[in-house]
């Protein structure tokens, strides 16, 4: 990978490796007598280990002229193969967390392991680890084609990729240490969100700088999708990391908001990470592969941009559903209630449009996995939208919230949704990264498939039963007017449920491995050495496919 | 028709989209939250309302660090049952010194906004030690380092100042004084300890929260913040404040 790199490149990059082990070796000084220290050596060493890994290969012959004619697809296979490894670690951390709820005693002892600290480590794993590298790797792959532009360098795409696995990496580390702002999915401190700012912002001018390369007059699809999550996302992450550090040399600082606005910060942030991260990234994902892998074009070009600007709009209004009954005033949440309705219209825009676009390519679900994973994302992302504007109605939050109802609705989406587009476009891609026939095996991708499957329905199911008999136990009264079961009889009636659902969580960590196996031999098997035809900027046999059907 | 066309134009201008957007996504945010620093009646008058003494914020901080937040909530909705079972609904006004807030949204354990002073410091010092010694079927984790770690106080001052800085109204004398305040409001004998009281007023819980006076552990702090949940001000208890909230 390195070879691939022009000797000003590898400059290029062993100077930005200086400059993190430099801020890493500062970080470890002056926070030496605070656990932000651990973190400076950490980057330290990242650091070093990079300009060592570069420095092995700095005197290879630098690569031909001719590189520039073909995609650069380097920083795609590696962000592919992070998700990979993310998601069989943070899969395994969600089922560990699942079965302390059974077994509390599975923490073990120590205090890194206690359910708090590992819970972060398992939602931050899944979304931003696995999640995102997904989301970066495909977007560069996805930006190319479309574009009919290679990137513009091959420097930046590593460090975006690189410096958003060290954020990935402080942030879980962070959290086993104690380090965590508590704000949901904004665990990470102050100095770790300043460093998500810096590559974010870099990422974002690199799609800007790709796209203005485009030999496409139009902009695709996906890429409305890829741009609005990364803008979107910046401007989420800014706002509500909004915080006073006690020193700069210690982890801790106190956000800037307290109480109801801060209240009402996190969850516009939270809901719109949903939103713009586990949403409009995996859609532009979607109306990339599931066309392409369906050979079908998209189904209609202007449900495409109605449900686009329809989700772009109404779901930054919708994160006061969150804090229905709550101390925010009561306008706020009947705004919050009412998009939330609305958004059902673009969400099912979105996932009728993708499902229509199958139509005539349905012998094709049921042969290959691959576009069967693809499928049923689309049906569980339909699913999924529709409960969660039903939740956001304020009588059925009422039994909802504080319920593993909400658990249940998130992994519909997170397991249903996010997962299995993610696999589907795995496996669509990695054949045609790495210049293979097909997946090492089909079987095994058939075998993911069901498992995934069914431990997502066994998930679901049991959390739905979970909450919402918890949520009718606690407010059934007895006739005396008093109130009928205790926390505690609640608590023990969640016992079968809970381990349900840590059944259920195994299946789909087994299929996780299962895919990371297969993408691993895939790798290892020999394959063509020629270039394909979708490594050359030339219109692609598959482009005829994303033209709008209209 | 012509909105298509527009789009089609539109799509060929990378800028066109970033801008497109950058407004349509800030408009939702603008309306629902810049208001709630402006409209006054968002978070009720509390006279009383009196800020966590420095031992009060460790514990909280120490709260934060081990994620009790993601199996409590902090936060009683105003539904009967909510009421019924936790206490008064909670009030805007009694997380206003709480950067950031604690209200939760997963009841794994039940609610923690009131629950200071319903159980004893032995109590919440066994349970914390290992829940099942307590209550048999708790699945809630032990956290028995917290009795054998000392509590960090050398930079509580700095914790003050931070929290000054983001609005919470510590004076200079709390800020020089917050270490031995917090070790003070741990040691009620120590000479120390008319300084807490006289910074933070008389009602300040003062005692061994831990029941050993000699060191001042994380378990100290801890249960100094627990303690305190849902006592900083009367505001809640009071009818009118209920019924004023209520409309
Ligand atoms: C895995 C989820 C979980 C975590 C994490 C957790 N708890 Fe609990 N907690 C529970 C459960 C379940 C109960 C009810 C059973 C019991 O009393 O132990 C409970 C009960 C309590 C109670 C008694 C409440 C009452 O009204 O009886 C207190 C106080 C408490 N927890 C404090 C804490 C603190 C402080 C932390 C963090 C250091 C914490 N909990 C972390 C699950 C959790
Ligand atoms: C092996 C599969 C998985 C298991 C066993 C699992 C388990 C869990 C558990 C036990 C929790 C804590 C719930 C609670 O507090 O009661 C949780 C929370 C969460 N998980 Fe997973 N998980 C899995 C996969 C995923 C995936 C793939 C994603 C996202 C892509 C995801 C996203 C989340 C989120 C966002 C939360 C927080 C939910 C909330 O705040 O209500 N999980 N998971």
């Amino acid at each position: 990978m390195i070879a691939q790199l022009t000797l000003i490149e590898r400059q290029r990059a062993i100077a930005i490796c200086i400059a993190v082990a430099v801020g890493g070796a500062l970080i470890m000084l002056g926070g030496r007598d605070d656990v932000m220290g651990i973190h400076g050596a950490l980057i330290f060493v990242a650091g070093m280990l990079m300009i060592f890994r570069i420095g092995m290969s700095y005197y290879a012959p630098e690569p031909s002229e001719d590189r520039l004619t073909r995609y650069y697809d380097d920083p795609s296979r590696a962000g592919i193969v992070l998700a990979m490894i993310w998601v069989v670690f943070a899969l395994a951390v969600g089922d560990w967390v699942a079965w302390q709820l059974v077994e509390p005693n599975l923490t073990f002892g120590p205090a890194w392991s206690s359910f708090g600290r590992l819970r972060p480590v398992h939602t931050t794993g899944v979304i931003f680890g696995f999640g995102g590298n997904a989301l970066i790797a495909t977007s560069f792959y996805v930006v190319q084609r479309t574009s009919r532009a290679r990137l513009p360098d091959q420097v930046t795409p590593w460090f975006v990729l690189l410096g958003y696995n060290l954020f990935c990496l402080l942030a879980v580390t962070g959290y086993l240490m104690g380090i965590t702002q508590s704000k949901e999915y904004a665990e990470p401190e102050w100095y770790v969100d300043l460093w998500l700012v810096v590559v974010w912002v870099i990422y974002f001018v690199l799609y800007l700088r790709t796209l203005a390369r485009r030999k496409e007059p139009h902009i695709y699809v996906s890429n409305w999708y890829y741009m609005a999550f990364i803008l979107v996302v910046a401007i989420l992450h800014i706002v509500n990391n909004l915080a006073v550090p006690i020193s700069l040399t210690s982890a801790k600082s106190y956000s800037a908001f307290a109480g109801v606005q801060d209240a009402m910060t996190e969850w516009w942030y939270g809901h719109n990470a949903v939103a713009f991260f586990l949403t409009a990234g995996f859609l532009g994902m979607m109306y990339y592969y599931l066309p392409i892998r369906a050979g079908r074009p998209i189904y209609s070009y202007r449900m495409s941009i109605i449900s686009f600007w329809g989700i772009t709009f109404f779901y930054m209004w919708a994160g006061s559903h969150h804090l229905h009954y709550t101390a925010l005033p009561q306008w706020v949440q009947t705004l919050g209630m009412t998009f939330s309705l609305m958004l059902l219209i673009p969400s099912w825009g979105s996932a009728g449009n993708l499902l229509l676009t199958l139509n005539g390519a349905w012998d094709k679900v049921r042969d290959d996995a691959t576009l069967r994973f693809m499928m049923v994302a689309a049906v569980f992302y339909g699913l999924t939208t529709f409960e969660g504007s039903f939740m956001a109605i304020r009588s059925v939050n009422s039994l909802s919230h504080y319920t593993d109802w909400t658990v249940g609705h998130v992994h519909a989406g997170a397991l249903g949704w996010v997962a299995m587009i993610t696999f589907g476009a795995i496996y669509a891609s990695v054949p045609w990264l790495w210049k293979r026939e097909q997946m090492y095996s089909p079987r095994l991708v058939e075998v993911h498939f069901w498992l995934a499957l069914s431990g997502t329905v066994i998930y679901v199911f049991s959390m739905w039963n979970s909450g919402i008999v918890q949520g009718l136990m606690w407010r059934t009264y007895n006739e005396g007017g008093t109130l009928a079961f205790s926390f505690i009889d609640t608590l023990v009636a969640m016992h079968p449920y809970y381990i349900a659902r840590a059944v259920g969580g195994l299946f789909f960590l087994i299929g996780g491995c299962v895919g990371a196996y297969n993408v691993w031999m895939t790798i290892l098997q020999p394959g063509a050495a020629a270039s394909q035809a979708g490594d050359v900027p030339q219109p692609p046999p598959a482009s005829g496919v994303l033209q709008p059907a209209e | 028709m012509s909105i298509f066309g527009f789009h089609y134009r539109m799509e060929s201008k990378a800028i066109g989209l970033t801008i497109g957007i950058i407004v349509v996504a800030s408009i939702g945010g603008l309306v629902e939250i810049a208001p709630l620093f402006t409209i006054h009646q968002t978070v009720e008058d509390a006279p009383d309302m009196r800020v966590y003494t420095p031992l009060e914020l460790a514990g909280r901080n120490i709260y934060i660090r081990e994620g009790c937040y993601a199996c409590h909530s902090q936060m009683i909705r105003t539904l009967r049952d909510d009421v019924d079972r936790y206490g008064p609904y909670s009030l805007a006004v009694e997380s206003k010194y709480d950067h950031p807030m604690l209200w939760g949204s997963k009841r794994t354990g039940p609610d923690l906004a009131r629950i200071g002073e319903k159980y004893s410091d032995q109590w919440h010092v066994a349970h914390l030690n290992n829940p099942r010694d307590v209550v048999p079927v708790s699945v809630m984790p032990a956290y028995n380092w917290l009795m054998t770690t000392e509590l960090r106080t050398s930079d509580l001052g700095l914790h003050l100042k931070a929290q000054r800085a983001v609005g919470v109204p510590y004076t200079d004398d709390m800020i020089a004084n917050a270490a031995q305040d917090a070790f003070a409001q741990a040691n009620p004998d120590s000479p120390l300890a008319d300084g807490v009281t006289k910074r933070y007023g008389k009602a300040t819980t003062m005692r061994s929260f831990d029941g050993k006076p000699s060191v001042l552990t994380e378990m100290d702090a801890l249960v100094a913040y627990l303690q305190i949940l849902g006592r900083l001000t009367e505001a809640a208890h009071k009818p009118v404040a209920q019924a004023e909230a209520a409309k």
